[in-house]
């Protein structure tokens, strides 16, 4: 019981890092891709919207990994000898481009500078979401195995297959899409801007559709527990909600309602998130590793708890005064 | 070279880089936010102004800081598996506590740079010193962690598992109180001097600079009042360490037989196959006087261990003796600048200390990784004092020559960006402090 909470408060944490870490990767992304002759204005406006709040966006990630290993050793000790590879990588992704934003920032502002630093942020913005989506791919597919706790299956199971891969494209495109609709509402006094990113959020939701599609089919070879947890009774209601969410964002960037759309996107990305960790439910790493036979003793999780209880207690207000402060203005 | 030596690299790599960025991340708020105090009482701008500089600089150490911290907390794992299996639920409890702690810091963080004029004068100072205090906690639950490997309490060994674990023993373990001391004390210490030795080079080029005189007068108060304070909490780390880890102690003052009236030994080199240091400078008594306060007290050597488990005693030895001879510059350094100022009332000036400021900026760094190499190579060939073995916890993932060398290279190339990015910020901007009385713009 005890650990199911705390698996769930992870979910939670893990939702939150998405929603807001999630969007400033997309926001790297289109940094990248800025385009037309309002470009330098794009990426003007990405900076403004992501400076004051990315370093405690990701914080979320720590607070994940951290719940992991005192939680649940046993998996993160499981997962981080398995999936080695892509998470090094992705930690490189983390590094280079949290300093590229920052020096970007303090470098002369001589335009092939500032490029220099966009390009290694906003490479990095692609290929860190990309290897955390694997990452989550890799531990549903049921490739890796262990034998008491020896990871029996080396070093390039779960990760490098069709259905991971497909799972960090889809990451990729949803944050982009995220992104991009937050975008609209943050510009909202720059009608030229706010059409930019309109554009691209439909784009991104576009291509978010096949590749739906794509990795529920090959979830039935790559992921079977997964997919047979997808065919579970309450599957249809969330998947209605899923796909709800998703028909409203675009119906409401369509139709210019950015507030709207943005709350859908909200939405959209918890229920994706949601329904990812319900139908991996009871497991961490699929098949062997469980919330059940991963936990850390009662005694460390109950006091877990009370930490996590006391921390929320400053950490939520401290979270609302800080967007309050850097996002609440821009709705004049 | 095997992978061991590889993991155990990369670990100590990343951890050196990272603990720079710390440091200053933790003590710069302090800076900040006490010059901010300055300038609400007085309402000089250039109180203001000075904040101001040194947030700007604190932005790019903080986020170098905190995405290497956030690697750190990966690599644990990735590095050292069956440790964090083991220790995690044991050690989770302070990590936790770290994870929101830092939390808090980078929220407050964000309000305190970004925020200069979205928040009122006040709310923002507040902000600042929630920045300072949270930085504090943040390392506090850290070196806990940390300490716990140094010291492991609050949990029994049954059938080679941990049971019977209690977090809140774990993380108040026998070597916590010490430890986070000396660290705290040793970030503001290595902060002071080297924005010291900074505000000290100007000063040497133009004397009358207000801002370099303000800023010089806020760091040297927190500079002479740390470092004397440091050297007793060493003295204090060095008794607790004698009790808890006596090899490591051993290693340390490079001292192999056990004895009454040990000597002292400074520097020399010590030789582990005839267990004697040649060249050292030795201080009669002095060991037995700085474990026991009598020159009779018994300290135990090296040579009561199996040799299988000693720690590699030169490195030990030279780092402990560097941390503690930068520590001593300091010291007298501190205590000249304190005397000159007593006696003449005004911030001494003098070209010749302003030059030695200038040579101790780098100082306190040298003694916070020396001593950091110090505890941790001083612990092996533990990763848990006397409970798991180093060798016993790595990964059983080859080839980490591959992450050791590219985490090696991305670092370095961090580290030449960041002190040329700083250079450029301190250049660009001097003549502008220094032509004009700083004007208040917001």
């Amino acid at each position: 019981m005890l650990e199911t909470l705390i698996a769930a408060i992870m979910v939670a944490a893990l939702i939150v890092y998405a929603l807001m870490g999630g969007a400033d990767y997309g926001g790297g992304m289109w940094d990248l891709l800025a385009s037309g002759s309002r470009a330098k204005r794009q990426r003007q406006a990405i900076v403004e919207a992501i400076a004051p709040i990315w370093e405690a966006n990701h914080v979320w990630l720590i607070l994940v990994v951290v719940l992991l290993f005192s939680g649940f050793p046993r998996a993160f000790s499981a997962i981080m000898i398995a999936l080695h590879i892509p998470i090094t990588v992705m930690l490189i992704g983390i590094v280079l481009r949290g300093s590229a934003f920052v020096f970007r920032k303090y470098d002369s502002t001589e335009d092939a500078v500032q490029r220099r630093w966009s390009t290694i942020f906003g490479i990095a913005s692609f290929f860190t979401p990309f290897f955390q989506g694997l990452t989550l791919g890799a531990l549903t597919t049921g490739n890796i195995h262990l034998v008491g706790d020896q990871v029996t299956t080396g070093f390039f199971a779960g990760w490098f297959t069709p259905f991971a891969l497909t799972c960090g494209l889809f990451a990729l495109t949803l944050f982009a899409f995220l992104a991009a609709t937050y975008m609209t509402v943050a510009v909202q006094s720059q009608p030229d801007l706010q059409d930019d990113f309109r554009r691209r959020a439909i784009w991104a939701q576009t291509a978010l559709i096949p590749l739906a599609i794509i990795v529920f089919t090959t979830s039935k070879y790559g992921a079977p527990l997964m997919f047979h947890g997808l065919t579970n009774w309450w599957a249809p209601v969330l998947l209605g909600w899923t796909g709800l969410s998703a028909i409203v964002a675009a119906f409401a960037l369509w139709s210019r309602r950015f507030n709207l759309a943005r709350t859908a996107a909200v939405a959209q990305v918890a229920f994706i998130l949601l329904g990812w960790a319900l139908a991996q439910f009871p497991h961490l790493v699929t098949p062997d590793v469980t919330i059940q036979n991963a936990a850390a003793p009662e005694s460390t999780l109950r006091l877990l708890l009370l930490a996590l209880g006391a921390g929320a207690v400053i950490l939520l207000p401290s979270l609302f005064y800080l967007f309050r402060i850097f996002k609440g203005q821009e709705q004049r | 070279m095997n992978d061991l030596f590889f993991a155990r690299s990369q670990m100590g790599m990343s951890l050196a880089f990272h603990i720079l960025f710390a440091v200053i991340g933790m003590a710069m708020p302090l800076l900040m936010a006490v010059s901010e105090g300055c300038y609400l009482w007085t309402k000089k701008p250039v109180f203001l102004e000075l904040s101001k500089r040194w947030a700007a600089g604190t932005t790019i150490l903080f986020a170098v800081g905190a995405v290497s911290g956030t690697v750190l907390s990966f690599e644990l794992g990735l590095l050292w598996p069956k440790f964090m299996q083991y220790a995690g639920g044991i050690i989770g409890m302070p990590f936790s506590l770290e994870g929101f702690a830092f939390f808090t810091e980078a929220i407050f963080l964000g309000i305190y740079l970004y925020g200069w004029n979205r928040v009122s004068p006040l709310q923002h100072w507040l902000a600042g010193i929630v920045v300072a205090v949270s930085g504090v906690l943040s390392a506090l639950f850290v070196v806990l962690a940390n300490a716990w490997m140094n010291a492991p309490a609050g949990f029994d060994i049954v059938n080679g598992q941990p049971a019977n674990i209690n977090p809140i023993a774990a993380m108040l373990n026998p070597a916590s109180l010490h430890e986070t001391i000396h660290m705290v004390l040793a970030a503001y210490v290595a902060t002071a001097f080297l924005a010291a030795g900074i505000h000290a080079f100007f000063l040497l080029r133009d004397p009358q600079s207000v801002f370099h005189r303000a800023s010089c007068s806020i760091v040297l108060v927190v500079a002479c009042v740390s470092i004397p304070l440091q050297m007793l909490s060493g003295d204090f780390a060095a008794r607790e360490v004698a009790k808890l880890e006596p090899p490591k102690l051993a290693a340390m003052e490079a001292h192999y037989q056990t004895s009454r009236g040990a000597p002292l030994v400074v520097g020399g080199i010590p030789d582990d196959a005839t267990a004697t240091v040649n060249y050292g400078l030795q201080i009669p008594f002095g060991l037995s006087l700085l474990v026991g306060d009598n020159p009779e007290t018994k300290v135990v050597g090296l040579e009561d261990f199996p040799r299988d488990q000693w720690p590699n005693v030169r490195l030990v030895h030279w780092s402990f003796d560097i941390m503690v001879g930068t520590g001593s510059a300091m010291l007298a350094v501190a205590a000249l600048v304190a005397w000159i100022w007593w006696r003449t009332r005004r911030l001494p000036d003098n070209k010749w200390l302003l030059r030695g400021l200038v040579c101790c900026s780098p100082l306190g760094f040298i003694a916070v990784e020396t001593g950091w190499f110090v505890t941790e190579l001083g612990r092996q060939p533990w990763i848990i004092y006397g409970v798991m073995r180093t060798r016993d916890a790595v990964t059983p993932m080859p080839g980490l020559v591959v992450p050791f060398t590219t985490f090696t290279l991305v670092y370095l190339l961090l580290a030449v960006i960041v002190i040329f990015l700083l250079r450029r910020q301190f250049m660009e901007t001097r003549p502008k402090w220094i032509k004009r009385e700083p004007v208040l713009q917001h």
